[in-house]
């Protein structure tokens, strides 16, 4: 449970996300879903008040988001930070330093998989004169060098083009495919469906899991046309 | 070559040569006279070697040198010209007064390191008259370096005037050691169709005190400026900031970005100043003084660094 003065924000949240499982969250804006990010990284401001955060068998929600990231989860934000300064190639290599650092050809190969050229991005400035796109393709490239256990990525597809949405589903199968669990928040039907599972969310609820088709459906049909902060539709 | 000057001072030129490399320099270039240079240390002029197109003259003073440096007209010279400014003793007081010409459409990118690595009680006075003529490009790049101390009490104030079409770009960096006493005054009269930079880095620490001054005139048609400052501070350091664009002319554009970073109990203040009399002037500024960025804080912690190591990074980044 997670409250904000005197307002429970989190409130019914039961969640269980498996090994290389990709799992979708969905549901209206303002319904908690990057809330639930944020408590998962143990950002500040989001720390975990009751109930229980277990990962791979341990309780981690006392641990710090250094700690909680030294144990393989990271997150990417919907909106990247800027970074004045700081290079692209620095800020690859940050997130690979706890798993004995990531060579050259590793930082180019984790830019050619969020379609970034490396000879055009490397030694520019992650805050320079990049676009929100291109910062968020970057982010993603920073998650991939630092091989998670378990990536939360916040609406990965926001400010990237449609035409690139496909490439945002293949990173996500390629996270998979490397050993990453992804939780992921979208409002996308395509990454929806390339998901194991998905989860809909409303008011800080988790309201039904399962097959991400049915979910999506259901958030379609019953959700769009609900105003969802006034009544809740009831989980069937 | 237009002129050599050279006191054979070995082991004042070894000290400096260390010092030198200690700023962040390569020595090596000081020597070599295919390149134009001058190393300066206390009041004695170590090394003065021009090049075809530059003339370089130095007159020693009571406590520092005068200073003499033209870029003919329509010479682009090709490879930065390297300066070394410094006083190795402990306490001390040099004086630079720098008179410094490009003449029109000439070109010329200066590399200056002014170092004060021992400083317990030492003055570093500079002042310059630069002189950028019509269509002339002049780069300076400033890079200081006070050591350990926090001994030194530095003075650079320049008088700069850029005529029509010229380009002057000022960078001024002091990231590594003390501070001690930083008083930058920097007055720039910007003509028609001229292009004006000025940059400053400085990252203060303990009692620090930093005082920036900088002032553009935008007094010709099309005349355009920005003035950007990064500041780091912690611990007890106090920075002070006047950042002042005046547009005086139709279609010149000027900017003032002013970012404090400050931590600990250090003291910042922050003032742009806009003047516009023209109403087809138009100038700009921004200022903001606070901690560093959660969210970059937060995103280098998910990635695995303490909380430390990431505010390091970020602010080694602002200041880079």
């Amino acid at each position: 449970m997670l409250s904000r003065d005197g307002k429970k924000i989190l409130r019914g949240v039961n969640l269980e996300v498996g090994d290389r499982e990709i799992h979708s969250i969905i549901g209206a804006n303002g319904a908690g879903k990057s809330t639930l990010a944020y408590t998962l990284m143990g950002l500040q401001g989001y720390e975990h008040e009751e109930g229980s955060l277990i990962f791979n068998g341990e309780d981690i929600s006392k641990l710090s988001i250094t700690e909680r990231a030294r144990k393989g989860i990271t997150l990417a934000w919907q909106e990247p930070a800027r970074f004045e300064g700081l290079k692209v190639r620095d800020y690859l290599a940050i997130g690979a330093k706890d798993n004995g650092g990531a060579t050259e050809e590793e930082l180019k190969e984790a830019l050619r998989k969020v379609d970034l050229k490396p000879e055009k991005y490397l030694d520019r400035e992650v805050g320079e004169t990049l676009s929100g796109g291109e910062r968020k393709r970057i982010e993603l490239a920073s998650i991939i060098t630092m091989k998670p256990k378990l990536a939360i990525l916040d609406e990965p597809d926001s400010g990237i083009d449609v035409v690139s949405l496909k490439e945002i589903v293949n990173l996500i199968q390629t996270f998979k495919e490397n050993g990453s669990s992804v939780l992921v928040i979208t409002h996308r039907k395509e990454i929806a469906a390339a998901s194991d599972k998905a989860s809909l969310m409303c008011e800080g609820v988790i309201l039904r899991s399962g097959d991400p088709l049915e979910i999506s459906e259901f958030f379609k049909n019953r959700c769009i046309p609900c105003d969802s902060r006034v009544s809740p539709p009831k989980a069937a | 070559m237009t002129q050599i000057t050279l006191n054979t001072l070995s082991s004042e030129i070894k000290d400096m040569d260390a010092a030198y490399s200690v700023a962040g320099g390569d020595s090596a270039v000081l020597h070599d006279h295919e390149l134009a240079s001058l190393v300066i240390s206390g009041n004695k002029v170590l090394n003065a070697n021009g090049i075809k197109g530059i003339v370089l003259e130095t007159k020693e003073t009571e406590h520092g040198v005068d200073v003499k440096m033209i870029i003919k007209k329509g010479y682009k010279i090709p490879l930065p010209v390297h300066l070394c400014f410094g006083l190795i003793p402990q306490d001390g007081l040099q004086e630079i007064g720098m008179n410094f010409v490009a003449e029109e459409d000439s070109a010329v990118e200066l590399v200056a390191h002014c170092t004060f690595p021992n400083a317990v009680k030492i003055i570093h006075r500079m002042e310059a008259q630069m002189h950028v003529g019509k269509n002339a490009l002049l780069k300076y790049t400033e890079t200081h370096f006070h050591g350990p101390h926090g001994g030194a009490q530095v003075i650079p104030k320049a008088r700069v005037k850029i005529e029509e079409g010229g380009r002057y770009y000022n960078n001024f960096s002091l990231v590594s050691g003390r501070v001690g006493s930083l008083e930058f005054d920097y007055d720039v009269d910007a003509e028609k169709d001229s292009i004006c930079e000025m940059v400053t880095k400085v990252y203060g620490k303990k009692d620090d005190k930093i005082r920036i001054m900088e002032k553009v005139s935008l007094n010709g048609e099309n005349a355009r400026s920005v003035i950007k400052s990064r500041l780091a501070i912690t611990e007890n350091a106090e920075s002070e900031f006047r950042g002042i664009t005046e547009g005086h002319a139709p279609r010149s554009r000027g900017h003032v970005d002013c970012l404090e970073v400050i931590q600990g109990n250090a003291k910042a203040e922050a003032v742009p100043i806009v003047r516009v009399d023209n109403p087809l002037a138009k100038v700009t500024h921004e200022a903001a003084i606070g901690c560093v960025d959660k969210k970059e804080v937060e995103t280098l912690m998910a990635r695995g660094l303490e909380e430390d190591e990431a505010i390091d990074i970020i602010v080694k980044g602002m200041l880079a």
